[in-house]
């Protein structure tokens, strides 16, 4: 029988402590649409994700409904476009961005990702036609994402490709400064990008992959900081991590029972739970009250990396268990704009960019949702990138770079993109050029990490 | 299919016979009924069963519940049982 206390702490952490699920997202291989007429490709692959998703989100949405959670968001993740781009050499890829959101307005979802080239380690064809198209994309759609794979563990940091992304970045704002540069946040550049991760922008469907899976990310950072706020101050670390896989468990539990009756219900194969601390800037939903429940004044002081790195590992071993495939990202996100915590600490100063390069090096993604001036060089962009890949690239981890240059602000303005994107002041940047370092190209060679064969 | 209901709120005369009584005039059969007060809070969960053929969705169910929940002053929830069994038992 249930027990009366198990039964109210659930219900209270879904009334009040933010639990969701936030993303159920369906992966679906394009591959048997490539076409050499980019214009038969574009209706093969409207057709095919319009047939596969046609009823995800009234099954998400029933889900929802009979187990009492809400599933904030539903997405669909697709095989990286320049794939198909490959195949209609001189055609206006754009076409392919224009299709992937009609279709996710016929369906009814949130984002639909993959609109994106893997050139870790070098270009292919199709690839610097979809890249230089990107911005434009972003601007014209308001549904697609996109990324760009620039580097990995096995193959180095393709130079080149981090070279012409600064610009890119740059681009994606300025075409949409009318709209508070939301264009770059539709953009992320990835170092060792996961093949399942459901979270966007950086969602896309692997070649790896079945034809078609369901893939759920949970969230629930409001529920960790809950739980670690009935700990006593006197209460060791041990104790803390251990709090937190317990809750971790049971999140996972519940995004697990989500995706596998979604997976039932829609006949797809059930793929991945994506085990993330996603929060949202609602308060009461921020990763970094978490860090501050376990005993920091405001997160970005000395202490912070530390607590980061032990939430993240937490997480991930409170949730392992609980699910039969864990995959995605998989750890605490810091998005800055997207959570109360530490919007509170970038306007106080308390945190700045290269507190936040540290916490990548120990938590699930990379910098995240971070507005920059407006006038930073595109060979900044392309340094911070750099920088974030070499992170990546050594410790054989996921990271990644969402920056939202704020074109026509002044410094002391912030961006205000609502929703769950949140808002956030401009960040300093460091001084000093990386001009020449970054003009050189060619490639960060493989480290030495990766001959593991 | 199983599911639980679950009834929070203040403290009143005739909690239980309104939700019993909604659930007689939905073909929900109720198995077991926990209720504790404390001071003026009133915490009730039930656990109950029905056909999905007999009874209406849970769409309906909880828009329905939702509604006798304000007009009596509480909030009621209706979730299938298996999220609770996934989330407290290995």
């Amino acid at each position: 029988m249930l027990e009366t206390k198990d039964i109210l702490e659930t219900i209270n952490m879904i009334d009040n402590e933010h639990l969701d699920v936030r993303t159920v997202t369906m992966g679906i291989s394009l591959l048997d649409c490539i076409d050499s007429d980019i214009d038969k490709a574009c209706d093969k692959v409207y057709d095919k994700i319009c047939r596969y998703a046609a009823d995800l989100v009234p099954t998400a949405e029933g889900i929802s409904k009979e187990y009492g959670i809400p599933i904030i968001n539903k997405r669909i993740a697709v095989t990286p476009i320049a794939m198909l781009a490959a195949a209609c050499p001189n055609s206006k890829i754009i076409k392919f961005a224009h299709t992937l959101d009609r279709a996710a307005d016929t369906l009814g979802v949130n984002f639909i990702g993959g609109y994106s080239a893997l050139v870790h380690k070098g270009f292919a064809a199709g690839d610097y036609a979809l890249i230089e198209s990107i911005p434009e994309a972003l601007a014209e759609t308001s549904h697609v994402c996109s990324f760009v794979n620039i580097g990995s563990t096995k193959a180095g940091i393709n130079m080149d490709a981090v070279k012409m992304m600064g610009p890119i970045v740059l681009k994606a704002a300025e075409l949409t400064k009318d709209n508070n540069c939301a264009g770059a946040s539709k953009l992320v550049i990835f170092c060792n990008a996961p093949e399942d991760n459901p979270f966007m922008a950086g969602a896309f469907h692997g070649v790896g992959e079945a034809d078609c899976v369901i893939n759920v990310g949970v969230s629930g950072p409001g529920v960790v900081r809950a739980a670690l706020s009935k700990l006593d101050n006197k209460e060791d670390l041990t104790a803390v991590a251990d709090m937190v896989k317990k809750t971790a468990f049971k999140i996972t539990r519940m995004g697990q029972l989500v995706a596998q009756e979604a997976s039932k219900r829609l006949c797809v194969p059930f793929g991945i739970v994506d085990l993330s601390l996603a929060p949202t800037p609602a308060v009461g939903d921020s990763v970094a009250h978490i860090l501050e429940e376990m005993g920091l004044e405001i997160c970005g002081c000395h202490g912070t990396t530390a607590a980061l790195a032990l939430l993240n590992d937490a997480v991930k071993k409170g949730g392992v268990m609980a699910s039969s495939h864990v995959g995605g990202l998989s750890g605490a996100f810091i998005p800055v704009s997207e959570d109360a915590g530490m919007i509170a600490a970038a306007e106080k100063g308390a945190i700045d960019i290269t507190k936040l390069e540290a916490m990548t090096a120990v938590c699930s993604v990379g910098l995240d949702m971070i507005v920059v001036p407006g006038t930073t060089a595109p060979e900044v962009i392309s340094a911070i990138i750099a920088d974030e890949a070499a992170i990546g690239m050594i410790n054989t981890k996921t990271t990644a770079v969402r920056l939202i240059p704020a074109v026509g602000r002044k410094d002391d303005e912030c961006l205000d993109f609502g929703g769950l994107f949140g808002y956030a002041p401009i960040m300093k940047l460091r001084s000093g050029s990386p001009e020449v370092f970054i003009n050189r190209g060619g490639r960060i060679p493989a480290p030495i990490q990766a001959l593991k064969n | 299919m199983k599911a639980v209901i679950t009834v929070l709120g203040k403290d009143n005369v005739g909690i239980l016979a309104k939700v019993s009584n909604a659930c007689a005039s939905k073909n929900i059969n109720i198995l077991e009924v926990t209720q504790s007060v404390l001071q003026d809070l009133f915490a009730m969960i039930m656990l109950v069963e029905f056909e999905r053929e007999t009874t209406p969705s849970f769409d309906v169910l909880s828009a329905d519940f939702d509604k006798l929940g304000e007009e009596i002053g509480t909030k009621i929830h209706i979730m299938h049982e298996d999220i609770f069994n996934s989330m407290h038992k290995i």
